[in-house]
């Protein structure tokens, strides 16, 4: 069975939810501390949502250096599975393990919604997905608008590397302000992928998006057993 | 150790170095929005745009060095600010006068 670390940093609030969409996915969740520079022997690591540090300096940049993020950040680098939801995504942008940054929505309200979305890349933890297939998965952030320069922004979809795209009604507009609808981008091996919706939430029919969006509900569980089918394979 | 620093001991003066960072000019910046919508509210009626940023102040053992400002540049760019979204603006000394007078103006 796949072990796959979830990080708790102080301000986390999704470390639980990640843990149990882990143990749903088929997985065993072993829980993981900022402040221990040991990643346990996990096989993958999600960097959960929530605020860490109290969004403080910037989202992600105190918890970037946190000490549980230094053999984080070499494993990463070998290939090491690892996925960042919400605030996990601000910090591996912040760790420079993706590029760009997240800044406070353009509308400058906080938005919680059943979010549409197109899986674009086959990464680690999208594997189980088809190309372009469609999924509803929430999304809750104030701060998530996808940034980066133009000539990251082509790179990013020159090389295949956006892994998920809000998808907008015509005429419509993304719910933060993201660059060219970006949700969720990953590195060029497809081992990292940071996202801004939480496949967490949606993992178990009745406690994910409402049934009126057309989904069972639970879109997000393959995020978590794409990583672990491919530990396996 | 010899040098012209405060001897163990003795209460060096404190060297104080102010950094600024500025979101990037084309990076939308929600709060300064925010900002400028709320001043003709309250009558102020002529500002056309403002845009915010933070202010750091980095305090030292003795005085502003070269070297100090140097790695309070470093300490800029590494985690005061993020290159991708926002720009150091300054990084300079705050005259120890200039320090005291604001905090009397402060406390009067």
């Amino acid at each position: 069975m796949g072990r796959v670390g979830v990080v708790t940093f102080p301000g986390s609030l999704d470390d639980g939810d990640a843990a149990r969409a882990v143990r749903l996915a088929g997985g065993e969740p072993v829980r993981l501390w900022h402040g221990d520079a040991d990643l346990k022997g996990v096989d993958a690591v999600v960097l959960p949502g929530g605020f860490s540090y109290g969004d403080y300096l910037r989202c992600g940049a105190i918890a970037r250096f946190a000490p549980v993020m230094e053999p984080l950040v070499d494993a990463a680098r070998g290939g090491l599975p690892v996925l960042g939801i919400c605030n996990g995504f601000q910090v591996l942008c912040e760790a420079h393990l993706l590029p760009g940054a997240l800044v406070r929505n353009d509308h400058r309200t906080f938005r919680c919604t059943d979010q549409r979305l197109r899986v674009e890349a086959s990464t680690a933890w999208t594997s189980e997905y088809a190309a372009g297939e469609e999924v509803v998965i929430p999304l809750k952030n104030g701060e998530g608008g996808y940034l980066a320069d133009e000539a990251t922004l082509d790179r990013l979809e020159g090389e295949g590397l956006v892994a998920l795209r809000y998808v907008v009604p015509e005429g419509g507009r993304n719910p933060n302000g993201s660059a060219r609808d970006i949700a969720g981008i990953t590195n060029a091996a497809g081992n990292v992928v940071g996202l801004m919706p939480h496949p967490e939430h949606a993992v178990e029919a009745g406690y994910g998006p409402d049934p009126r969006t057309g989904t069972a509900g639970t879109d997000g569980l393959r995020i978590f057993s794409s990583a672990l089918r491919q530990l396996v394979a | 150790m010899a040098g012209t620093g405060p001897g163990p001991g003795t209460v060096g003066p404190m060297g104080r170095v102010v950094v600024e960072v500025m979101p990037k000019p084309e990076i939308l910046d929600p709060q300064g929005k925010a900002v400028a919508g709320a001043l003709p509210r309250l009558g102020f009626g002529r500002f056309t745009g403002v845009r915010q940023g933070k202010r750091f102040e980095l305090e030292v053992e003795g005085e502003v060095t070269a070297e100090v400002l140097e790695e309070a540049a470093r300490a800029a760019e590494v985690l005061l600010s993020n290159p991708v979204i926002e720009d150091v603006v300054r990084v300079a000394p705050v005259e120890a006068d200039a320090a005291t007078t604001a905090l009397a103006g402060g406390t009067a």
